[in-house]
């Protein structure tokens, strides 16, 4: 063998490990979803379903108890898509709004602006805990999805701001004097000049946007009321409700669910991600 | 009618003076140039009269009315920049037509439009691409054809060329004062090259540190530069300049006497200026039988004309002098030039004397 030959067989099998050890929890929980309790119990973590059967997924959906309540993670998985999909839109909505003025109409103070935005990008998120239960208490939104909207806007906002201004700085300045010249106005230069270029930074903002709300715990368990818990909070009171024998097979399947979404995103826009993340400047 | 009219302009940014005591008119149909190093404040100043910057003090004047607070899409201007910034996601068309749209003119005119500025400009083949797919010069046109579209009363081009390889260059201008002379609207042009500044102009003004230095016809400006920096930033190769003091009513340099007419003698006794920057164009400097001894240090032949750089007594002139030249570096030469060509500045304020 050539040398060149042993240096692709090394690279190779080193991404080859990697990706078996990356993929083998995801491997472990399909399997295990597809069985039932005597393949769990008599097989090996790693064998394959002898039997496959989708019984565990239909109960992890359906019928599974968290706490006392026994309708599977349907409910939760429904109050997430409620939360999830106003959350990601307004937030990105506004987040490029705010970018199109801190990079174009830049103005007195924008930049001390920006900085202090900045700063609730890198604020831990328990910090805000106290104070947002008590502001959404005084808004009379406590306990409901309409306030664990609100507080996923509020906390997306300084990111979206950051990726949307970050991709706006790279776009000429010379095109808003144009078309300012042209006679278009304030709107009319967000949507018909600057939106049209920002498909990439949008799909990365609306995946992580997405990703972030839809993956999100700590404010679901902190702010729901019992009917507006997102599918987070339902998974992990599925699997913590004891019974007399621990399902394994349906909290695995449970699990899949709740991942299954941001997944999907993923593979449908994963593309955009990359590219978005990579691509700043606009070839005129 | 004044077109253009800029008066007492100013503007400061923080603690810099930007512009200080701008002072321009331009007749309608006048191609007025705006000429400097960069820096100088002219993009400034054309961002002023496009409504995209307001002076820190002054007015700025379009057609006898004062716009210097009125919105650029209200002073009926048409800019071309220095990017082009073409509109990315539309066609060649949509951006010809995005400012009549924005006017809210009729579809059926706009299409008139489009077809009026696309056949001026040798582009209807492009109309549906978008400009991603155009090449640099297509590009410059389209941009061109924007400001078109709309026939505004006034043209400003920032530095258009200056994204062009040399021979575009050269073509694109030609364009442009083509397309001048046809269209007779009167345009500001922004450019820190000074050929461009030369053949397009009907007067330019030369800018140095936020102020202008001079404001005159392109021969005024080359003949009877009004400073030592117009003198030296127009034409090419630059200007000679020896330093000269003043001995009795002659002016000498070491032990060398520089030659001056009448007028240029009379003029320096009107001066009191202690010493004198003498100044002579390349292409005045020629080799004779007689004259300023020295020797050649450096040939450039261009082509049409040739570079001599010269070692003298005067310190390295040169020379610049049509066609080939067959001598070498080394050898010894009589330089020469006619003293009417001389150009007399004070050494001190820099002001042209004669």
């Amino acid at each position: 063998m050539t040398r060149w030959s042993w240096h692709r067989l090394v690279l190779w099998s080193t991404l080859l490990l990697f990706a078996v050890f990356f993929l083998t929890p995801l491997y472990v929980m399909v399997a295990t979803s597809l069985k039932d309790m005597a393949q769990v119990r008599n097989g090996h973590l790693l064998s394959l379903p002898t039997d496959p059967t989708l019984a565990s997924w239909a109960k992890a959906w359906g019928t599974a108890c968290t706490g006392i309540d026994c309708g599977g993670l349907k409910p939760f998985f429904l109050n997430s898509v409620a939360m999830v999909l106003p959350a990601v839109v307004v937030s990105t909505s506004i987040g490029a709004v705010n970018g199109y003025v801190l990079s174009k109409w830049r103005f007195r103070g924008s930049e001390t602006l920006f900085a202090m935005l900045l700063f609730g990008v890198f604020m831990p998120m328990q910090v805000v805990l106290l104070p947002m239960s008590q502001v959404l208490g005084w808004l009379g939104l406590a306990s409901s999805i309409w306030g664990l909207i609100l507080v996923h806007i509020i906390a997306g906002l300084p990111s979206t701001t950051l990726f949307f201004r970050n991709y706006y700085v790279a776009v000429p300045d010379e095109l808003v004097k144009a078309a300012t010249i042209d006679g278009a106005g304030f709107w009319q230069i967000f949507w018909r000049i600057v939106l049209p270029l920002s498909t990439p930074i949008m799909m990365v903002t609306l995946i992580w946007q997405f990703t972030n709300i839809w993956n999100d715990f700590l404010y679901g368990v902190v702010f729901s009321g019992a009917d507006s818990k997102p599918v987070t909070v339902g998974l992990n009171n599925l699997a913590n409700t004891s019974s007399s024998v621990k399902e394994y097979n349906v909290d695995m399947a449970a699990a899949l669910i709740a991942g299954l979404p941001t997944l999907i995103v993923y593979v449908l826009a994963g593309k955009y991600f990359v590219r978005g993340l990579t691509a700043g400047a606009v070839k005129g | 009618m004044s077109a253009l009219s800029v008066r007492n302009v100013r503007k400061v940014f923080g603690k810099t003076t930007v512009l200080e005591d701008i002072n321009l008119e331009a007749e309608s149909g006048q191609f007025i140039i705006l000429v400097g190093a960069s820096g100088c404040g002219k993009s400034t100043l054309l961002n002023m009269i496009a409504g995209l910057d307001v002076p820190t003090s002054g007015t700025i004047h379009i057609a006898d009315r004062d716009v210097t607070h009125v919105p650029s899409k209200d002073r009926d201007i048409a800019m071309v920049f220095q990017s082009y910034a073409l509109y990315p996601t539309m066609s060649v068309a949509q951006n010809i037509a995005f400012g009549l749209e924005m006017r809210k003119v009729p579809l059926r005119d706009r299409e008139k439009a489009i077809s009026r500025v696309a056949k001026m400009l040798q582009i209807e083949h492009l109309l549906d691409r978008k400009p991603a797919q155009l090449s640099g010069g297509q590009r410059q046109r389209v941009a061109m054809g924007r400001a078109l579209a709309r026939d505004p009363k006034l043209f400003l081009f920032d530095e258009p060329l200056s994204n062009l390889d040399a021979k575009l260059r050269v073509e694109m201008r030609a364009e442009i004062k083509l397309l001048h002379q046809r269209t007779q609207t009167t345009t500001v042009y922004v450019t820190h090259d000074q050929v461009e500044a030369m053949t397009l102009g009907d007067r330019i003004a030369v800018m140095r540190a936020g102020r202008i230095e001079q404001f005159d016809p392109p021969e005024a400006i080359y003949n009877q530069p009004a400073t030592r920096f117009v003198a030296d930033f127009i034409g090419s190769p630059a200007m000679n300049f020896i330093t000269g003091e003043r001995r009795g009513d002659a002016l000498v340099s070491g032990d060398v006497a520089l030659t001056m007419t009448e007028a240029q003698s009379a003029a320096l006794r009107g001066s009191d200026a202690p010493k004198v920057l003498y100044g002579v164009r390349p292409e005045a400097v020629s080799f004779s039988t007689h004259g300023l001894p020295g020797s050649i240090k450096m040939i450039e032949p261009t082509g049409p004309d040739t570079y001599v750089l010269v070692n003298t007594a005067l310190g390295t002139l040169t020379a610049r002098v049509p066609g080939n030249l067959a001598r070498r570096a080394g050898d010894h030469v009589l330089v020469t030039w006619p003293s009417v060509q001389a150009h007399l500045f004070d050494a001190v304020s820099e002001r042209r004397i004669a």
